[in-house]
């Protein structure tokens, strides 16, 4: 058994058995961090560098324990404090750190399809921490590992996915790898932050009225309104949004089911969530971040069986 | 292909060698069980079950452990890891490690890491069913030995379980 790809560039690439292989190999690993030696030898002889051109705490904090607790060598890599601030170009950057022998390269930027570019040009096992508006494979597989381990499946689920889709990437990754899982889709939010033809593309339900989604859903996936993406105002205030589409325990209540609440983070608090729901007993999110590390640990050690 | 053990002969086989680490561990005083995965767990399963005929089933102390992750050979094959089940503490404790074949040691090293993630035993025994002695790639012997066979490495020893493959037996193709 093994993955059909080399790279983990996006849902988009992966069949249903290599979902399935990744979450499946996430539990052992989670098995593994509960342990009093929560660490196993698997990759002591790859080595692994994070290149994060934009900002992450979670994703690259949890790409880097997942890393070390493989036994990876691990080298990290921030674009503000590097030669690219000098004009290096992304090519010449990851060439350059690549002749230090390094294996995989765990990769953010803004720019939707960079790792694909970089999986055309060099020989190292490439996963995608996140494209542009693109992809964010590692935290659908997460979400879903999540959502089968809370309700004890994937096919049939009813999730809505729900705020601002025009700019997400976990999004797009949701999107994909629910709908290979045989998973309901409802997508909502205001119609400004839903791309126009996403119904006719993914085949999925569009709502506009959360509570509507929320009276439908099992579980709801929550997404952050992405300010430093939106070069225009796309809702009038974010109290007003916090208003029309914002989740509160009121809302909740005002529900005739008890559904699960999961948000990738970071929250803006009051906008796309209030506090009573984001810490409330709805809430999976702090088991979304425990979550990451085994499923990313997973990811790792099936790509890096390649040969050389 | 020739049969190496038929049937009956696995039956008496497990047999004996749950009643010799009964002889050496009376009552499983400071001892515990512990079946390899995959294929491991069946022999250790039997073995579990004879034990039972001779004290209770609640005081044997019998874990899982899957050694996937502890591999030397990940570049080459790549192995779907099984569940690790070891519910209790092996610190201080006499090991016994299960598993139906011993070749090349390898698997045996690999899990001689895995345990030790788990705490310090006082000291860790192997019992297999099938021992292709002359092969080893490390420095690992059984302690309590099933049945020693002369191989080639070309050749492939099957061992098959009642559970798993609707027959006991084992043999050299």
């Amino acid at each position: 058994m093994k993955l059909s790809t080399q790279h983990l560039l996006g849902i988009k690439d992966l069949t249903k058995e290599d979902v399935q292989l990744i979450l499946t190999t996430a539990q052992q690993f989670k098995d593994v961090l509960q342990r009093p030696v929560k660490k196993v030898p698997s990759l002591r002889d790859v080595t692994i560098v994070n290149l994060f051109f934009e900002n992450s705490t979670r994703t690259r904090m949890s790409f880097e324990l997942a890393e070390r607790r493989l036994s990876a060598d691990v080298l990290n890599f921030t674009a503000s404090a590097s030669s690219v601030a000098k004009g290096e170009t992304l090519l010449d950057t990851v060439n350059n750190i690549l002749s230090m022998k390094v294996d995989m390269v765990v990769m953010r930027h803004s720019a939707s399809g960079a790792p694909h570019f970089l999986a055309k040009h060099i020989p190292a096992a490439i996963v995608n921490a996140g494209d542009g508006i693109n992809e964010h494979p590692t935290q659908a597989l997460l979400d879903a590992f999540s959502m089968q381990e809370k309700l004890g499946k994937l096919e049939g689920l009813k999730v809505a996915i729900i705020g601002d889709i025009m700019h997400s990437r976990v999004a797009l990754s949701n999107i994909y790898l629910l709908k290979k899982m045989g998973a309901e889709i409802t997508i909502a939010g205001p119609p400004t932050l839903i791309p126009k033809y996403i119904k006719e593309a993914f085949d999925v339900r569009v709502e506009y009225d959360v509570k509507k989604a929320l009276q439908w859903c099992d579980v709801a996936n929550v997404l952050r309104i992405q300010l430093e993406r939106q070069n225009q105002p796309l809702f009038s205030s974010l109290r007003e949004y916090n208003l029309a589409y914002g989740i509160n325990r009121k809302l909740l209540d005002s529900l005739n089911k008890e559904i699960v609440i999961m948000h990738p983070g970071p929250i803006n608090r009051g906008v796309e969530l209030d506090s009573d729901v984001a810490d409330g007993p709805h809430s999976i999110i702090l088991n979304q971040v425990e979550n990451g590390v085994a499923v990313r640990m997973a990811a790792l050690y099936l790509l890096a069986n390649r040969e050389n | 292909m020739k049969a190496i053990l038929t049937q009956q002969q696995v039956e008496l086989t497990v047999k004996r060698l749950a009643r010799q680490i009964w002889e050496n561990h009376l009552h499983l005083e400071n001892t515990v069980l512990i079946g390899l995965q995959p294929r491991g767990i069946y022999l250790s399963d039997r073995i579990v079950d004879e034990l039972k005929t001779l004290m209770p089933a609640e005081k044997i102390p019998y874990g899982k452990l899957d050694i996937t992750f502890y591999r030397d050979d990940i570049r080459k094959e790549l192995h779907i890891a099984n569940k690790t089940d070891i519910l209790f503490s092996i610190e201080n404790k006499n090991v016994i490690l299960v598993d139906d074949v011993l070749w090349t040691g390898r698997t045996i090293r690999a899990s001689l890491d895995a345990l030790l993630d788990f705490g310090r035993p006082a000291k860790v025994e192997l019992c297999v069913l099938i021992d292709r002695r002359f092969s080893r790639e490390l420095p690992i012997q059984s302690d309590y030995t099933g049945r020693s066979i002369d191989t080639f490495a070309s050749q492939k020893v099957k061992v098959y379980w009642k559970e798993k493959d609707e027959k006991d037996e084992v043999i050299l193709m």
